[in-house]
């Protein structure tokens, strides 16, 4: 078991050992010179990263450089869209889309002779420019509006190695917090920096803590729910992938401040690498007698135990989360009781996301202050989104609260691709809405968004463009609701199932006068009666696009046409007579020979038989054939 | 691939070890399956009886917690299984058109298995891999920023 004065020694060391990498030349005495960071989240690791990593280590011992470069696998920098990321310090050079042929060049002319590999360096500062000469990471158009809190450690620090989290001031406050301050003074720190939750809903999370606190019994837990099921986020796996030391302290930090000896991390059994690296993190905490019985010496005792998700979004809803635990069906139950007075196997509980647990260490030794001169007066901090869909910078990104969607859109995220025009972002899943262009100047925080009827969400942030139907977007959401509704209540189970034949109808071409009406009657009775966040969120979507993009509903219903082209079954394919050459090939390549003519002459596509498939415009080199 | 009795007996022993050990956790019922599908690759009736005798739980609640849950199969998977993110950053950037040229290709439907047992389709909401968008796996092999064109070829290699 190490004490809080092993544990700073361990830190003093540790701080040389990654001195490189924190460009801190006044620790750096090791023979190591260079650091080569290898971005080891899933988006990397899906794009080669590890083979990437392992070829590194062979080609540094060929130039017999090895000794002097130190390989480092990290978690997430964020830039998804141009992985595997490799980072080499101290100069900080950003290298991207490194394939498993690069790496020798890198070595040979960076690390052994100090030349940087031109070709390979991302150095897009914005607005499509690139920089003249070396630019620091922070200064690029994707790093430069952003500011990192939950994620600080992503991309910096070997989540697999304890040490390298306690050299960035990892269990620093844990410490604080159980030689320091009293459970109380713990939860009016965290009230007072006016920390929210992050899964969505924006509670205080602190109120949760003191209710929890104030409820008497001799067993209590924590839960982290790290079930992150919104189709396209994917938040709190990256934290948990980069820096998973960061949810145990917290979670230690929030039981020690409501009395709790126990916590479990909820996590998708989807995230096998988040999973792997939470699991040894838990293990290097037991060994460092961080986590286990008197803790630096003191009374405090605490423990983490991981489980796994098994597939079901309705989960994510913390009372179905527990009932999962629990060994049921992950069915939610009424509230009240509210979990902090009666939650896992009857015992108070708190349950916090993963993101919101990312910051409370960081709060509590930079002070509620620091937290709440980021953000907005309601909504202090910041907010990690997944940018994703139609954007060229998908990844990760990590804003102040309150900072306009454009921002994100058109600088951060570097704009649509192939000069298509941005349409809406929709945020919050299936709970959430949609942003049209028209609102773009945004600013991204609970209220503001809430306002427009979107919301914060957990932080999915999918862009659209102008070929994106807006009615087949509301459609592929409740697709997603009636699969996962689990069937508890009627509201859920049956008026989304209707609501969805509607709107298959509508984008079928067989929609009616009065349907938009329907929709909105059923999608508020859903609202008023379902009985968990599921159900109550689910019309979200299909309200909000009707709310912005009514005109679209109405071009399927009353004119039988999809605007963006996108509902096969509206969609129309015809020859354009004058610029078709007469040569037949459309007619040969259609499967249903809906294509008629004579050679020489414009040919002709028969509506009625055509399956819209799409063959036709595929084999055209005239470009004669378009499809509205 | 179906499996031999002796690889059915080892697996068994090895459930029921896990079970001995474990059977006493606050809410194991779920890991313990888990454990089970990850061994046999589906849950048949044979192991929920076995895992219900063990745990003293009704063979009909834990049908409940298998078909509740999407990870938990009731039949064997092929030898392949194939997803394909449908998760929202996938389905805007055609995920949909990927997915139908791979059930076109198979013949089968999502949640189906080829008659020979070589290949699944299985749903997917979200992998994750945003970036490579549309995604797919095949096993543990991600295939990325894939085109409806590049199914038949990728099939090929399995």
């Amino acid at each position: 078991m190490k004490s809080l004065a092993q544990l700073a020694e361990i830190r003093a060391e540790a701080k040389k050992a990654i001195a490189v990498r924190m460009q801190d030349k006044s620790l750096s005495d090791s023979k190591v010179k260079r650091h080569v960071l290898v971005c080891g989240g899933t988006g990397c690791t899906s794009s080669g990263s590890v083979t990437i990593r392992e070829i590194f280590e062979k080609e540094l011992k060929a130039s017999g450089i090895e000794n002097e470069v130190k390989i480092v696998q990290t978690g997430c920098f964020g830039l998804c869209a141009l992985g595997p990321v490799v980072i080499v310090y101290p100069e900080g050079t950003f290298y991207s889309q490194v394939t498993t042929d690069d790496v020798a060049e890198i070595v040979n002319s960076h690390l052994v002779n100090g030349e940087l590999v031109q070709r390979l360096v991302y150095d897009d500062i914005g607005g499509g420019k690139k920089a003249d000469g070396p630019v620091a990471l922070n200064e690029t158009g994707f790093y430069k509006d952003q500011h990192r809190v939950a994620l600080r450690n992503c991309g910096v620090i070997d989540p697999e190695n304890i040490d390298e989290y306690i050299a960035t001031d990892g269990y620093l406050a844990l410490g604080k917090v159980l030689t320091e301050m009293t459970p109380d003074e713990v939860i009016s720190v965290v009230l007072e920096s006016g920390l929210r939750g992050r899964g969505g809903a924006g509670f205080p999370t602190a109120r949760k803590w003191q209710f929890a606190k104030n409820s008497v019994s001799d067993k209590k837990y924590v839960v982290c729910n790290a079930d992150e099921g919104d189709p396209g986020a994917f938040m709190d796996r990256s934290v948990l992938e980069g820096d998973p030391h960061a949810i145990i302290e917290a979670m230690a930090i929030a039981g020690y401040a409501i009395g709790a000896d126990e916590g479990f991390v909820y996590v998708r059994a989807e995230y096998p690498i988040a999973v792997k690296r939470l699991a040894i993190a838990i293990e290097q905490a037991r060994e460092y007698g961080i986590l286990g019985k008197n803790v630096f010496g003191t009374d405090f005792a605490f423990d983490v135990h991981i489980r796994l998700g098994s597939g079901a979004f309705v989960c994510g809803e913390e009372t179905a989360l527990l009932t999962s635990i629990e060994g049921n069906r992950g069915e939610p139950r009424p509230r009240p009781p509210f979990p902090a007075v009666k939650g896992l196997f009857g015992q108070p509980t708190i349950i916090n996301n993963v993101e919101t647990l990312a910051n409370v260490a960081q709060i509590i030794n930079k002070g509620a202050d620091w937290f709440k001169s980021m953000g907005t007066e309601k909504s202090a901090g910041t907010k990690v989104f997944a940018l994703g869909g139609k954007i060229n910078h998908t990844g990760l990104v990590e804003i102040p609260m309150g900072t306009p969607l454009r921002t994100m859109i058109e600088d951060i995220g570097g704009g649509i691709p192939t000069g298509k025009k941005f349409k809406a972002a929709q945020t919050g899943g299936p709970s959430g809405g949609c942003i049209p262009a028209s609102l773009i100047d945004t600013p991204v925080d609970y209220e503001s968004l809430m306002s427009i009827g979107s919301m914060m969400g957990s932080g999915g942030l999918s862009v659209m463009d102008e070929d994106n139907c807006m009615v087949d977007i509301a459609k592929f959401f409740l697709e997603f609701t009636v699969d996962e509704s689990c069937g508890k209540c009627t509201p859920c189970r049956i008026s989304t199932r209707r609501m969805l034949d509607i709107l298959n109808r509508i984008t079928e071409g067989k929609g009616e006068e009065g349907d938009i009406e329907k929709l909105e009657e059923l999608a508020n009775n859903i609202k008023a009666t379902a009985l968990c966040g599921l159900g109550q969120t689910a019309p979200n979507p299909v309200l909000s696009t009707i709310r912005y993009f009514r005109d679209e509903y109405e071009a399927h219903i009353k004119e039988k046409r999809c605007p963006a082209g996108q509902c096969k079954a509206l969609a129309r394919f015809t020859i354009d007579r004058e610029l078709c050459k007469g040569c037949s090939l459309c007619a040969r390549k259609c499967p249903v020979n809906a294509i008629e003519g004579v050679i020489k002459s414009p040919f002709v596509i028969d509506q009625d038989k055509c399956i819209k498939c799409g063959t036709c415009i595929d084999s055209c080199k005239f470009g004669a054939i378009s499809k509205k | 691939m179906a499996l031999t009795q002796q690889q059915i007996a080892e697996k068994t022993a090895v459930l029921e070890a896990y079970i001995s050990e474990n059977k006493d956790v606050k809410g194991v019922l779920i890991p313990i399956m888990q454990k089970a599908q990850e061994l046999f690759g589906y849950l048949s009736f044979e192991t929920m009886e076995l895992i219900s005798e063990r745990l003293d739980v009704p063979v009909s609640e834990i049908y409940g917690v298998a078909t509740f849950y999407a990870l938990f199969s009731l039949k064997p998977k092929g030898d392949y299984v194939i997803s394909v993110c449908t998760g929202t950053a996938c389905y805007v950037k055609g995920a949909q058109a990927v997915l139908d040229e791979v059930k076109n290709q198979l013949g089968i439907e999502s949640g189906e298995t080829t008659e020979d047992g070589k290949f699944s389709i299985q749903d997917t909401r979200c992998l994750g891999c945003c970036g490579l968008a549309p995604v797919m796996t095949i096993n543990n092999d991600v295939y990325g920023r894939l085109d409806p064109a590049d199914v038949k070829d990728i099939l090929a290699k399995y």
